[in-house]
């Protein structure tokens, strides 16, 4: 039969038909680990800690603006806006931004809005990143990164934070993963093309340090490398802790395009609300990709998240701001996991910013026996395990990490503690749960 | 050259390293030298910059400006579609991250809807994918399927953002214009039709895929279901993809019917089907599109969206959800705003027919869609004395806003290079306006010949 209908077509449509119908840009890019593990969660988990987004609502002043502005006479809300991000948006957070930076910014040219900071990645690297390029990652990264500098061509080199050991007695931090800064200096090549810096760090909770932020920028400068800034936590940091801009360094504005999202600033990640903040000679690249992929932006979202910032503004530094309560709260649900944690003896890595927190699962590994063969690592068959059987969700560190370093730290997991107290509250008692039953003969 | 100056920086940078001075200032002056090579765009983005809207939609912002240019309405989406997403905002989880692919609900319903128009089974977890705007969808299509070394057919005029896209993606654009065929006085988008013949030939081995928009932007003209099968055979004949814009779908007159290239024998394997929730509820705000087709096609649009912006805002999508349950439970019934909404543009679209006619103009009735054609040769403005490098309607255009206040958009950004001189006669109007904005532009169509010279 085939054999008949193959000399049947022509040899041109033969050749067509042998190729794949999916373009090669596509290629290594398919897998996503978020796909299973939030079905598996969906399926099986009581508790979930899993994915990252609040299981609490946004602040009531931003869920009322964004009423106010669907109940209001002015039904072209429901219409186009500018294209590049609604005038009231782009002028409140040039504005917003110029202040933290100390820069007079233009609205119209150093600010771009996008779907979410995850499109703003997406239009650096396809602004900036193709064939011949090489883009420097950190690891563990937002898994994300490495999908698109390959769908834009490039090629991904990876440096990793390396864990020292915590002084006696105490738990690790997130401040005790670090770069080491040889070895950092040898990634940059002749076709590094830009380095994403992600801080507050996911999964870690990293919060990089001036000198680290220096370290890196130093090696921008030198390298002529572009900086993709990705401060989508920049508000969740905690124990006093600064989040330094690295566009704030000397000889990075230029070279620098800071992302920011409004699903993480104000806790409606389901809004897809994102921006990128930098200099026009960067910013009109990623104004080219934009209009050439989505080109506009929901509208009323952008008013709501405008309206949000214009409170927060007047707000700032004050104890009412959004800005300050939210990582005060935040800081009690990480250390109230980190208790819960350490009491069962899943040793957290306290996280310095961030909703994340990385757990050592080392003393439970009897649960989960190794598979020496398996291709999977071991921290993903161990997380897959516990929520089918404990009903609690958590995403392996592996995840974030590269296909040939993901067996380098493979027994943690990481947890999301933007979550209610009856949430925490109810992990706690599988974790109580869990360690009496390894307890009990 | 490129080569030349990379070696240059590279050896500026190896000078530089010799040196242990670190000073700040040494830092910024090798950096500038090299800044303007390392800091260039990619050469997918290459000549793309320019953009019809970003130019006219900036001049026409200015409120005296009647606005007839931009396809987005002025009138108010219905009452229960604005009410669904107030609702949203009240229920917490609605504010949070939903399914990537889509909104489990939404595509639930899309799926009900498109199951009874195309008359047979779509699954909704992996033969839909919710997009931003069609706008996304089209994207999405063009990067999972396209690449270089494919050409894609794109019929002129077309919706200007085929063109970058098919760009971007590394291939190339193959243009075919469609052609007036008819001799007579009053034009209707039914006689501007393709050639057979010449659409044949633009097919051959390297044809990854056609672009289709039917009811079109911006002639309005309904592909009949003969016209469509030409087409389809080609695509079977050399197993090319079709790529179907039905954004406007619903918006069809008296006396024609829209018909889904995809239900015809042999295309559903071949056919992304695109929508726009911003047509069909007057949303354009809301930016929601999606796209249908079979899941070995789906699947790979669905990879790109993962690694572009990986899901839809949630409150837009479940408001749109509760949109679609209400028309589909009354898809039987002349109320269903698919085809209310219709019928209230059918009398828009005669009306401004008629003003234009008033005015000495020949505009080309729609037989779909909000937009309409009109040749403005025949008022004969001397425009020669602009020294603009700008195709007639662009130069045309700009003078009508600036001396009558009425906006328009100019054919040619709707055409590949070779046909700009054909179409640049031609500018483009949208009726989806308010009886206000009609009455204003009423106003200045009927002293349109008392203030030219």
């Amino acid at each position: 039969e085939i054999f008949k209908l193959t000399s049947f077509l022509s040899l041109s449509l033969q050749a067509k038909m042998s190729r794949s119908v999916q373009a090669q840009r596509l290629e290594g890019t398919d897998k996503n680990i978020w796909v299973e593990f939030v079905k598996l969660a969906a399926t099986y988990s009581t508790v979930n800690l899993g994915q990252g987004f609040p299981d609490f609502p946004p602040p009531d002043f931003l869920k009322e603006a964004f009423v106010r502005a669907l109940s209001g006479e002015n039904h072209m809300l429901h219409q186009y806006t500018r294209a590049f991000g609604h005038p009231p948006l782009v002028k409140i957070l040039a504005q917003f931004f110029g202040k933290l930076l100390g820069r007079d910014l233009d609205p119209m040219t150093n600010v771009m809005v996008t779907v979410g900071a995850y499109q703003a990645l997406f239009c650096c690297f396809q602004a900036f990143v193709e064939e011949g390029d090489e883009v420097i990652i950190i690891e563990p990264f937002f898994d994300c990164y490495e999908p698109m500098v390959k769908m834009a061509g490039g090629t991904p080199v990876f440096v990793p934070l390396r864990p020292k050991a915590p002084k006696d007695g105490k738990l690790m931090s997130s401040a005790d993963w670090q770069l080491d800064p040889a070895e950092l200096a040898s990634k940059f090549s002749e076709r590094t093309k830009a380095i994403i810096l992600n801080s507050p760090n996911n999964p870690l909770g990293k919060v990089f340090s001036r000198g680290e932020l220096e370290l890196i920028a130093d090696l921008c400068v030198k390298h002529d490398v572009l900086c993709i800034s990705d401060e989508v936590y920049e508000w969740l940091v905690y124990d006093g802790k600064e989040h330094i801009r690295i566009a704030s360094l000397r000889g990075m504005w230029d070279r620098t395009v800071i992302i920011g999202s409004a699903g993480k600033t104000f806790s409606a990640t389901g809004w897809k609300v994102g921006w990128t903040v930098g200099p026009n000679r960067l910013l009109q690249h990623l104004r080219t990709v934009h209009q050439n992929s989505v080109y506009h932006c929901a509208t009323v979202a952008q008013e709501a998240v405008a309206q949000g910032f214009q409170r927060e503004l007047e707000l700032y530094g004050k104890p009412d701001s959004y800005f300050v309560q939210l990582p005060k709260e935040l800081q009690r649900k990480r250390d109230w996991l980190v208790q819960s944690l350490d009491a069962v003896g899943m040793n957290p890595i306290v996280p310095e910013g961030t909703y994340f927190l990385v757990a050592d699962i080392s003393k439970f590994k009897s649960d989960v026996p190794d598979v020496p063969d398996s291709d999977e690592p071991y921290d993903s068959r161990f997380a897959k395990w516990m929520v089918k059987n404990k009903g609690l969700a958590a995403i392996p560190l592996s995840a974030f990490y590269s296909g040939a370093h993901k067996n380098n730290y493979n027994h943690f997991i990481r947890f999301c503690f933007a979550k209610e107290e009856a949430t925490l509250k109810a992990a706690n008692d599988i974790l109580q749960k869990w360690k009496q039953e390894k307890n009990s003969p | 050259m490129l080569f030349a100056s990379r070696s240059f920086c590279c050896l500026g940078i190896r000078t530089y390293q010799l040196r242990t001075d670190l000073h700040s200032r040494s830092i910024k002056l090798s950096a500038s030298a090299t800044m303007a090579f390392r800091h260039k765009n990619t050469r997918r983005i290459e000549g793309l910059d320019s953009n019809v809207w970003v130019e006219f939609t900036k001049v026409a912002a200015d409120p005296s400006i009647v606005n007839l240019g931009q396809g987005l309405p002025d009138i108010s989406p219905p009452s229960y579609v604005k009410e669904e997403l107030a609702k949203t905002a009240a229920v917490d989880r609605l504010n949070q991250y939903t399914r990537g692919f889509g909104h489990p609900s939404l595509v639930k319903a899309l799926s009900q809807v498109y199951e009874r128009v195309c008359g047979r089974k779509i699954d909704p977890l992996t033969d839909i994918l919710v997009t931003v705007g069609a706008y996304g969808s089209l994207f999405s299509t063009i990067q999972a399927l396209i690449e270089e070394g494919d050409e894609v057919i794109i019929i002129e005029p077309f919706y200007d953002c085929y063109e970058p896209m098919v760009k971007m993606a590394g291939a190339k654009p193959v243009f075919i214009p469609l052609r007036y065929k008819n001799n007579g006085n009053s034009a209707s988008s039914a006689d501007w039709v393709l050639d057979p013949a010449e659409l044949a030939n633009k097919f051959n081995s390297k044809t990854k895929a056609i672009i289709l928009n039917t009811p079109h932007n911006p002639i309005g003209k309904v592909f009949t279901r003969e016209e469509l099968q030409v087409i389809a055979d080609l695509c079977i004949k050399h197993d090319t993809l079709c790529i179907s814009d039905e954004v406007y779908e619903w918006l069809v007159y008296k006396g024609n019917k829209h018909v889904k290239i995809a239900t015809l024998p042999g295309m559903w394997e071949r056919t992304i089907t695109i929508g726009s929730a911003g047509k069909t509820y007057s949303v354009t705000g809301w930016k929601l599109g999606w796209s249908i087709g079979p899941q070995n096609l789906i699947k790979h649009l669905q990879v790109v969206h993962q690694n572009t912006l990986y899901t839809c805002p949630t409150p837009l999508q479940e408001a749109l959800a509760q949109a679609f349950w209400i028309d589909y439970k009354r898809m039987d019934d002349p109320d269903c705003y698919f085809y209310s909404l219709s019928r209230e543009l059918e009398s828009k679209r005669d009306r401004m027919a008629q003003l234009l006619q008033e005015a000495g103009l020949k505009p080309v009735i729609p037989d779909g869609g909000y937009f309409m054609i009109v040749d403005v040769s025949t008022l004969n403005v001397d425009l020669s004395d602009v020294d603009e490098k700008q195709p007639y309607d662009y130069k045309f255009v700009k003078w009508m806003i600036r001396s009558k206040k009425l906006s328009a958009i100019p054919l040619s950004a709707f055409c590949g290079p070779e046909t700009k001189r054909e179409f640049e006669k031609y500018i483009r109007f949208c009726f989806i306006k308010k009886d206000g904005t009609l009455d204003a532009a009423e106003a200045i169509l009927k002293n349109w010949n008392k203030q030219t010279a």
